[in-house]
């Protein structure tokens, strides 16, 4: 069996399960869209203003408190798997990753890093800063973004309209340019069927879900991102404040149609949950689909008391480091290797082995 | 003469673009289909009394037909109100001002209205600029007659678009 080299999944503390809620909400992201005053936005800007927009706000996080110690990465000068490591630890899009549909990678793109905050550069808008935290934790990951954001408008000139707010490139942007998400599991709304009529309700209100992976992507896992749908028009504290609410709301829903399972389908769920632990200790070549199904029955089994206390910090782990990036780095394997799906066996064996569950 | 996409009897009159995420579609209707689909027709409002007021303000109630009409380039990035058809995205900060009757009715459908009321960016610079100063009170004076307009009270609209005059003279 092959040592996996560490990843240093302890610098992702958004994956160790300590936030709030940290059982059913796996993480909460804030991101706050701003763009510079006298450059186009990307598409339309030159290859000389994209590289003016990195040095600018290299050198103004440079001189920040909360920056000042951040890496700067370059996605257009990092290989294909260096570019999709940094898209599975959450701090690129999979457009500047350029592992969209499009295989693009755009040149100028890059990303500064710094603990649970990252700021895209030359993505749709010329800045996104981001931050992430672990568990339902909206004041805490606002605040997070708000800080490194004021502290680079101090330093640089940021687009402002009084009546429009922060203008960004895409009008669903403008006003805030504030977009919170949560990350959160609802197995029980899927099992009891009720997620359609949960999640058209959400869009009534001016929340969007989406899967695991963002736009397009299917709610694998039975993880969904809940997010705010509009900017415009509300403060910065009133759409945290909706999302908050809403978010508990399908909370409560997700616990009563856990408490009517065990009630109903006792049996059923049981051995649903024994099924996915069974496959996940023994299983000896998973692809990355089966393992999050897994792993979202596991976590449902430990949440309801059936299977034993795994920890959600190395569930949570898994859905980074178990991902073709990180497996290849670790295992020295490359992107394509067809062995992928026997290292990310090997892997999950090896997490669960550290927590004394030795298959 | 553009027929209208809708009935295709009728000549369109205005020109409806809706976003949806990254997907962009711009139709050309007539009045009637376009009132159909609850938008302002701008025929009847251009001839109402109501209309020929705003007109005159230079604040007109008929951004679709503006934006129908509006083929200019933004002069700081040169794109098109075709280019943010095709793309969803604008050119640059100054597209917003080059485009902000259209964008204007696009915020009011996507976003439910038009006013930031967030976090209010004081940079470095604008801290204390005058001139942005009355950007602000212009703009506040116009939403205001705009509200007053809309529920048809004429003499305090008079009284707002008066004093607009009066801060808009050189």
């Amino acid at each position: 069996m092959t040592e996996p080299r560490r990843q240093g999944a302890d610098l992702l503390p958004w994956l160790g399960a300590t936030g709030p809620w940290a059982d059913l909400v796996v993480s909460t992201r804030v991101r706050l869209a701003r763009n510079l005053t006298g450059v186009s936005f990307w598409g339309r800007n030159s290859e000389a203003q994209r590289e003016a927009v990195i040095a600018a706000v290299h050198a103004a996080a440079t001189d920040s408190p909360s920056l000042g110690g951040a890496l700067l990465h370059r996605l257009d000068v990092l290989s294909p798997e260096g570019r999709l490591w940094l898209q599975e630890r959450q701090q690129v899009s999979r457009e500047l990753a350029g592992t969209d549909a499009s295989g693009h990678v755009r040149s100028g793109g890059a990303v500064l890093v710094s603990g649970s905050v990252a700021v895209m550069l030359n993505e749709e808008d010329h800045l996104r800063v981001q931050g992430l935290n672990s568990g339902f934790a909206l004041d805490q990951t606002s605040a997070d973004a708000t800080r490194v954001d004021s502290e680079l408008g101090e330093r640089l000139s940021f687009a402002f309209h009084p009546e429009f707010g922060y203008l960004t490139a895409c009008p669903t942007n403008v006003g805030t340019g504030l977009r919170a998400s949560v990350l959160i599991h609802l197995p029980g709304l899927i099992l009891t069927r009720e997620i359609t009529k949960v999640l058209q309700g959400l869009g009534q209100v001016g929340l969007t879900s989406r899967g695991l992976f963002g736009e397009g992507s299917e709610a694998l896992g039975s993880l969904f991102q809940l997010s705010n749908q509009t900017t415009l028009g509300k403060s910065e504290g009133e759409l945290l404040d909706h999302l908050g609410r809403l978010v508990r709301q399908v909370v409560a829903y997700e616990i009563q149609a856990r408490s009517a399972l065990r009630r109903d389908a006792g049996a059923a769920l049981e051995d649903r949950v024994w099924r996915a632990w069974g496959l996940l200790q023994h299983a000896r070549s998973m692809r990355f689909d089966e393992m999050v199904e897994w792993l979202s029955g596991v976590r449902l089994g430990v949440n309801v008391g059936i299977l034993p206390r795994v920890s959600m910090a190395t569930l949570n782990r898994l859905l980074v480091l178990a991902r073709d990036a990180h497996l290849a780095r670790a295992f020295e394997a490359g992107l394509e290797d067809e062995c992928l799906a026997v290292h990310r066996a090997t892997l999950v064996r090896r997490l669960l082995a550290d927590e004394g569950w030795v298959p | 003469m553009t027929t209208c996409q809708s009935c295709h009897l009728r000549e369109a009159e205005v020109e409806l673009t809706q976003v949806d995420g990254s997907e962009v579609t711009s139709l050309r209707l007539c009045g009637k289909c376009a009132a159909e689909r609850g938008m302002a027709a701008a025929a009847p409002v251009a001839d109402s009394p109501l209309g020929a007021f705003l007109a005159a303000m230079g604040q007109g109630v008929t951004p679709l037909e503006a934006a129908a009409a509006s083929r200019d380039a933004c002069p700081t990035c040169a794109a098109t109100l075709d280019d943010f058809r095709a793309s969803g995205r604008l050119g640059c900060a100054d597209c917003w001002i080059a485009f902000e009757r259209p964008l204007r009715e696009l915020l009011s459908r996507v976003h439910g209205g038009t006013r930031h009321v967030g976090r209010v960016y004081q940079s470095a610079e604008n801290a204390t600029d005058p001139e942005s100063e009355l950007i602000r009170v212009r703009l506040r004076l116009r939403e205001a007659l705009r509200v007053a307009v809309s529920s048809e009270e004429f003499e305090r609209a008079a009284e707002l678009r008066d004093r607009l005059r009066g801060l808009e003279a050189p």
